[in-house]
């Protein structure tokens, strides 16, 4: 664990970890660091923050480390850490949000997975489902591995699996609609909850 | 109950989850249980949607729902694949916490929606009575020697509010009783409803590759011979992925692995009379024939052995009711001589004691007439 400045946390930084918390549905202060989720964490030994970790710099309002963390990115939403929690906090979704707020913030420490999940989108906008192998090879483009699963893709075109022909549903400009108003609802909601936190800064800023 | 659903095939389901979808396609048939599958479905989103926005998460696998209320009404809808199951169970869940969430659904899918079907996992619709009794009925072989590790992954069973108490957390039965209805042998294992690693063996392979790793380690440590799944990113993960796992682990020096990875549905295809082509199990990427086969070899010796078992101890039974039945009649005879002796003396007495009577009677007979 890192030294960590309490007086260098500043109001906004506590409100926007609360955020983060609330977006997840979870009470920061349920947690009483037992350590459960770590303990169970699948892929803990990878992470740079154990998953305790995590919602105990939420707690501080430590909002730069928990953004920078590659934790979020490398959890895998398998969801054992909030079933095995005494105190029903959802870990997992807790990872989910902070994973969209350091995005939201420029950050993405790994940019890998923010690249899978964005290549993923775009194909099923541009579909209506998924094409498994255009999805990796636009993934092994974009994030720059041009060579990974490349010897498993041959054993899947030898199979049959996959082949060059595109799936697409019928209403595929449905579904890149329904895609882009559910994306403009989450950046509209964003937007009132930053105009928020920003006008409750400022009004204990003022009090100094 | 339901042999008839809405099918959900997921976008795995003629590409990576071929087998999945051919293996699903033949037990339905043999065992009249109907898939009607969702016209104009859409990708669920999985975790990437989650991962990327909740209003997006919940929204991909409404409109799918939608479609499906409207056009195959009064029908619960069936997903194979436990991302989709997962996905299209976390919107339902969503639609019916709340008037405002749904209404909310409406404007982002634009589209009526109730909320009306439920969702179920292709493995809890495959463990209602009626199907596994009409399962059942239709083995004509079993599959006796198996040892399965039962592998059900994560979005199974997690999170519990949304997949709901169809099966444990931890210690999940459903399919180890479908495997125990087809003659297989479930093993009892810790890592049932561990994570396969999902996208993450994409994105952050490093990390995730271990995960692999410790799922077959445990199968191997618990005397499986094979690992069954019921989701098709769980079976591309450990099946595919076994070869390169093994090539590191010769290189460390360490045994590969030899567990192949089958569909429990292949397996009841198999026990139903279908063949490793028909079923998909010729297209695995770990050779997956050749146990099927051994085992296959070992039951049919089994049973031989079973037969020629219970023919001595049929024969050992007859033996000593044979014997039995000469103790008894040497017995009976015995007892019948005894009889007979006891008789004749009987008989002898009396004839002795009569002739004395006689004599007796002569006697006093003569007497009484010399004194007349």
């Amino acid at each position: 664990m890192q030294t960590l400045d309490l007086s260098a946390i500043s109001d906004a930084d506590i409100g926007a970890c609360e955020s983060i918390a609330a977006e997840a549905g979870v009470n920061l202060k349920d947690c009483y660091q037992c350590g459960k989720c770590t303990a169970g964490c699948p892929l803990a030994e990878g992470m740079d923050l154990m998953p305790r970790e995590v919602i105990r710099y939420l707690q501080l309002g430590a909002l730069d480390t928990v953004l920078s963390a590659k934790t979020p990115w490398i959890c895998a939403q398998c969801v054992v850490c909030s079933s095995r929690c005494p105190q029903s906090v959802d870990i997992c979704s807790v990872m989910r949000a902070v994973r969209q707020a350091s995005k939201r913030a420029g950050k993405r420490p790994i940019p890998e997975a923010d690249i899978f999940d964005d290549e993923f989108i775009a194909n099923v906008r541009a579909h209506g489902v998924s094409n498994e192998q255009y999805l990796a090879a636009a993934y092994n483009v974009k994030s720059g591995h041009l060579l990974q699963d490349m010897g498993n893709a041959t054993r899947m075109l030898k199979r049959k699996m996959v082949g060059v022909g595109i799936h697409n549903t019928k209403g595929r400009s449905e579904v890149a609609a329904l895609i882009d108003r559910a994306l403009a609802a989450d950046a509209a909601r964003h937007a009132e909850t930053k105009s928020e936190n920003v006008s409750s800064a400022h009004a204990e800023g003022g009090d100094e | 109950m339901p042999m008839r659903y809405a099918y959900f095939p997921g976008c795995s389901a003629n590409t990576t989850g071929k087998s999945f979808t051919v293996s699903t396609n033949y037990v339905a048939d043999k065992i009249g249980f109907e898939l009607a599958e969702i016209p104009d479905w859409n990708c669920c989103g999985t975790s990437a949607a989650a991962l990327t926005s909740p209003e997006l998460e919940v929204a991909l696998p409404a409109r799918s729902l939608a479609i499906s209320e409207r056009e195959l009404p009064g029908l619960d809808v069936v997903a194979s694949c436990a991302g989709c199951y997962r996905s299209l169970r976390t919107s339902l869940t969503y639609a019916r916490k709340s008037e405002g969430n749904i209404g909310h659904l409406r404007e982002l899918i634009n589209m009526p929606y109730e909320a009306k079907a439920n969702v179920v996992s292709l493995l809890e619709a495959f463990s209602d009575e009626d199907v596994r009794t009409a399962i059942a009925e239709k083995v004509t072989r079993k599959l006796r020697c198996l040892k399965v590790a039962c592998y059900y992954g994560c979005a199974m069973v997690r999170p519990a509010d949304v997949c709901g108490d169809f099966d444990d957390e931890e210690d999940p039965q459903s399919m180890d009783e479908l495997m125990k209805l087809i003659g297989a042998e479930p093993v009892d294992w810790a890592y049932k409803t561990e994570c396969c690693g999902a996208a993450q063996q994409m994105a952050v392979p490093k990390q995730a590759k271990p995960m692999i790793e410790r799922i077959f380690e445990n199968a191997a440590a618990n005397g499986a011979d094979c690992i069954v799944t019921s989701c098709p990113l769980c079976m591309l993960n450990l099946d595919m992925r076994e070869a390169e796992i093994n090539k590191a682990r010769v290189a460390a020096g360490k045994a590969p692995f030899d567990i192949p990875c089958y569909y429990f549905t292949e397996l009841i295809g198999l026990a139903l009379g279908g063949d490793v082509k028909e079923l998909g199990i010729d297209i695995h990427f770990h050779p997956a024939e050749k146990l099927l086969l051994v085992r296959e070899l070992d039951a049919l010796e089994l049973e031989e052995a079973e037969r020629a078992a219970a023919a001595e101890e049929a024969r050992k039974k007859a033996e000593l009711a044979a014997k039995i039945a000469a103790k008894k009649a040497e017995k009976a005879a015995k007892e019948a001589a005894a009889k007979e002796a006891a008789a004749e003396t009987q008989a002898t007495q009396t004839a002795v004691q009569t002739a004395t009577q006689d004599a007796a009677t002569q006697a006093t007979d003569a007497g009484e007439g010399a004194a007349e």
